[in-house]
């Protein structure tokens, strides 16, 4: 009896909020009109330019004529994907682009962090800035000029690169024509493009290390080295484990242009990547094959989504107990 | 950071640097030299080569420093009819295209930091989902043939409008910097939230607008594959897609049988590339510096809570 009263109190008390609320959303909605209206441009973009295109994925299912659009062209399941599965460019095209990717995060993310320390531990405020500045530099050359000035170096005949070694007296070797060297000059200029900049991040993250640790080190007699080691390095091991999952969250997606412009058909062993792969079968092409071109494309897709939820996942726990 | 400093100052005057700490400071910034030193002296070859004579760079006779000091190479690239018109249709790209950029970028950025505005959290899923997953090249490609953008000076501008990892950084420092209390003491005064937006927020968000203004632009300027894809009118051709021309597919020289009038080519050619590698490259490393300070800000805001 108690129970029940209470019961209907409650619900009653329940709509009459209820109804509150929809008052108050229904005002709070009112009261926003020109958020929503401001919101409304790049919400259209977004759908037009985002959404259709991911509606228009079904082009991968399907048997594209350009007759009959991707709409409407015959349903043929899963049968692209497995074309690609089958060909004899499914190992060479993902095997090149995990191999490039793999190597590229092995051998080039150690270099911001270890140029941030440096640059930490510098204690000529003057040198400090020309070094970082002569280090972003190249962040801002285009991936055009880049590959450029990469042909430029290591041009057999009008080279730098290869001054230098007939200099020394070697002979001249045609770096951008051997299959065997693509993957070092694209990891290390990758390198050297942006170390510097990276390491910004890392420089920011080792400035908010209390400084009060380092004044009790010492205090304790602890030298630069050993603070280095033991304040330093720990203090910015979260944003070290960040960047390093953001990466691996990344590792199937390797940018079209920089592999692209530095291809030739000597190269293509191994520059052939998943990006430039589904440009050469769809839109190159003389019979473009825009269904199994955009199938192989969306298996990419798919990958990164997956890895970067795994990512996502990971860090959300580091972030956690990082926080400490 | 100032306290750091301050401690550096002050081990520093100390008479007394240890040993170790001598021979730290020593390796520390001879490994500080190296690395500039291996940064630089690419930079320097190209700078210097450009301004070298066409006869000492097919000689490679350049080693740090220009030789026999011309200013050949910059009038050829000023006289090359495809290359001022490459640069007059990119600065018409980046200027243009950056405004859409920042007007897009903050009208999706401000109401999605607005914590009690109904409906922000489906409305932030929808952006934040377009970065885990899109419909790629092949989708892409038809829906801008569909609406007739090939081959338009739009496709440069319209398809790039936003970039939802800038609307992110963005609207993570109006949540961080802009007191709610200015919100609030605005709407007291009645006045409307477009001209909130532009008396009140805009004004305080100057280093964000900076380094977007600075992300958009460089991107804009660096931009190949958008043209790259959907521009085959030269006369609309952005700045990187002549330097490809140039630069990698070497579409400048013919096959000349004269081989004195060939190497007088060839060399004037290796010039004109160092030389255009310059023109292009200088404008936005000499304007980094100007926005620096706030950089570090923006780098981080995005970093952090990306």
């Amino acid at each position: 009896m108690n129970v029940s009263t209470t019961n209907e109190a409650l619900a009653i008390s329940q709509k009459v909020l209820n109804a509150k609320k929809r008052k108050s959303l229904y005002r709070r909605i009112k009261l926003n009109w020109e958020l929503y209206l401001i919101i409304a441009l790049p919400l259209i973009w977004l759908l037009i330019f985002c959404y259709y295109p991911m509606y228009g994925v079904q082009i991968a299912f399907r048997k594209f004529t350009p007759l009959k659009g991707i709409f409407g062209s015959p349903w043929v399941g899963l049968d692209n994907f497995i074309k690609f599965f089958k060909s004899y460019n499914f190992e060479r095209v993902v095997g090149n682009t995990l191999a490039i990717s793999l190597y590229d995060l092995i051998a080039g993310f150690p270099f911001p962090i270890i140029l941030a320390i440096l640059l930490n531990n510098c204690l000529k405020p003057k040198f400090k800035k020309f070094v970082q500045i002569i280090t972003y530099m190249p962040y801002f050359i285009s991936t055009v000029v880049m590959v450029g000035i990469l042909i430029q170096f290591l041009s057999p005949k009008v080279g730098v690169v290869n001054h230098f070694i007939r200099a020394l007296g070697g002979t001249e070797i045609d770096f951008m024509g051997k299959p065997g060297y693509f993957r070092h000059i694209y990891v290390w200029s990758n390198i050297w493009q942006g170390t510097g900049w990276t390491a910004i991040i890392y420089l920011s993250a080792l400035s908010s290390i209390d400084p009060g640790l380092h004044e009790a080190a010492l205090v304790d007699g602890a030298n630069r080295f050993k603070r280095m080691w033991h304040i330093d390095l720990p203090g910015i091991l979260p944003t070290i484990a960040i960047m390093l999952t953001l990466r691996m969250g990344n590792i199937m997606n390797v940018g079209f242009e920089k592999a692209f412009l530095m291809q030739n058909d000597l190269n293509r062993g191994a520059s052939e990547i998943i990006s430039t792969y589904v440009y050469r079968t769809g839109l190159a092409a003389a019979a473009p094959d825009y269904s199994y071109s955009a199938a192989i494309g969306l298996f990419n897709s798919i990958i990164n989504l997956v890895l970067i939820s795994i990512v996502n996942y990971i860090n959300a726990r580091i972030n956690e107990t990082s926080l400490w | 950071m100032t306290n750091i400093q301050a401690i550096k100052r002050k081990s520093k005057n100390k008479p007394k640097q240890s040993f170790e700490d001598r021979v730290f400071y020593i390796v520390n910034d001879g490994l500080l030299l190296l690395a500039a030193l291996i940064v630089f002296y690419p930079l320097m070859y190209v700078l210097s080569s450009a301004f070298s004579s066409p006869t000492a760079v097919s000689k490679g006779l350049v080693v740090l420093f220009p030789v026999d000091f011309s200013l050949k190479g910059f009038e050829e690239v000023f006289s090359h009819k495809a290359i001022v018109t490459g640069f007059a249709n990119t600065i018409f790209y980046t200027v243009v295209g950056t405004t859409v950029n920042i007007i897009m970028t903050v009208a999706a950025a401000y109401p999605l930091s607005r914590r009690n505005l109904p409906g922000r959290r489906i409305l932030s899923f929808l952006f934040t989902f377009t970065m885990l997953f899109n419909g790629g090249l092949i989708p892409s490609y038809l829906l801008t043939s569909k609406l007739g953008l090939i081959n338009t000076r739009a496709v440069m501008i319209i398809p790039v409008a936003l970039n939802v990892f800038n609307v992110i950084i963005c609207r993570t420092f109006f949540e961080t910097t802009i007191p709610e209390e200015l919100y609030e003491a605005s709407q007291i005064d009645g006045i409307s939230q477009i001209r909130y937006i532009v008396q009140v927020v805009m004004p305080l968000s100057k280093a964000i607008i900076a380094v977007l203004v600075l992300y958009y632009g460089l991107g804009h300027w660096n931009s190949y594959f958008q043209a790259f894809l959907y521009i085959s009118d030269e006369s609309k051709y952005p700045l990187q897609i002549v330097l490809r021309d140039i630069l990698i597919l070497n579409q400048v020289n013919e096959i000349i049988a004269d081989p004195l009038l060939y190497q007088a080519k060839q060399g004037m050619a290796q010039l004109l590339k160092y030389s255009v590698i310059v023109v292009a490259s200088v404008p936005f490393m000499i304007a980094y510096p100007f926005v620096a300070k706030y950089f570090v800000k923006g780098v981080m805001i995005g970093a952090v809570k990306g």
